[in-house]
């Protein structure tokens, strides 16, 4: 691996770790996007503003990257359907489990809790399960 | 003012995953092929994330209280249930089945690609079915739990 490939994801990872850091200390608030995306289910609570304020941020830093450097987005594999059912997993998972990467990941780590933990460590695990299921054992040679 | 912030910091942070590479699903796919060939992408941008927050989540949370604001709102939840594990496990199969986690996928959105709004449209419906079901769940906790929860409805969310 290239220095520059090493480089440019950890600073991508300070940025989104000085990001979560100054959400606390300003807003006393955790930077965990599902939490906050679910605002957007109920937009008029005095409570959403704020999250919808930083979903318009990392909506904005989309339009840039978009422009800037628009290698920077991918697509998922696969057709829709695929899509849409990971994308209702991801939203019942993550309200069921109170948290995504970021929530528990990212913040849960370090706030040392356990919970976070056990989170990070199930949504890993099953996410290579799936991913050997669907690149090796299903679509063996494939993609 | 705390509604700036959250925008400036919301930029930061969706700045990150796109640098980081998180916005390209082949990479988190790549993550999570253990057997595969594995890209190391997201340890990188995951460790970098996590070895700023974990020095300075504790340094913050030593202050009486944020800077703008009267106290930190932090998951109240110290159980390890039935429903956490039931949770990471559905999001960590449809992580895999798309490479996208909430972050990625709504930053992703400005790319106008049509899978990110599909994903994005029913990561909101699965949220949406699955509110009420937190709500059963929370109410076998704590009754000051659920009183937290009424003041803020995210405020036991990670």
């Amino acid at each position: 691996m290239e220095a520059f490939a090493v480089v440019k994801p950890l600073f991508g990872g300070i940025l989104i770790g000085c990001a979560a850091s100054g959400l606390l200390l300003l807003n006393g608030r955790i930077a965990g996007i599902s939490n906050v995306f679910a605002s957007t289910l109920h937009p008029w609570r005095a409570d959403s503003a704020w999250r919808l304020a930083f979903i318009a941020g990392l909506l904005t830093a989309g339009v840039v990257l978009m422009r800037a450097a628009p290698e920077a987005f991918g697509l998922p594999p696969g057709p829709l359907p695929r899509v849409a059912i990971a994308g209702l997993l991801v939203g019942l998972g993550t309200t069921i489990g109170n948290g995504c990467t970021s929530g528990h990941g990212v913040c849960g780590l370090a706030r040392r809790s356990k919970r976070s933990l056990v989170a990070t460590a199930t949504f890993m695990a099953t996410g290579a399960l799936t991913v050997f299921v669907a690149n090796h054992v299903l679509y063996a040679g494939g993609r | 003012m705390i509604l700036l912030t959250a925008f400036v910091l919301g930029a930061m942070f969706g700045f990150g995953l796109g640098l980081g590479g998180m916005t390209t699903p082949a990479k988190i796919i790549g993550f999570l092929d253990v057997t595969g060939e594995w890209d190391p992408t997201l340890a990188f941008v995951m460790g970098g994330a996590v070895i700023v927050t974990f020095v300075s989540f504790p340094l913050i949370l030593r202050q009486p209280h944020p800077v703008l604001g009267e106290g930190f709102a932090l998951p109240e939840k110290r159980s390890i249930d039935a429903s956490l594990v039931l949770g990471a496990i559905l999001f960590g199969v449809g992580w895999g089945l798309s490479g996208y986690c909430p972050g990625p996928s709504l930053v992703s959105l400005a790319s106008g690609a049509k899978p990110a709004f599909v994903f994005v449209a029913f990561m909101a419906l699965g949220a949406y079915i699955a509110e009420p079901l937190r709500r059963i769940d929370l109410s076998n906790d704590r009754a000051t739990k659920l009183e937290a929860s009424s003041h803020d409805p995210g405020l036991n969310q990670a």
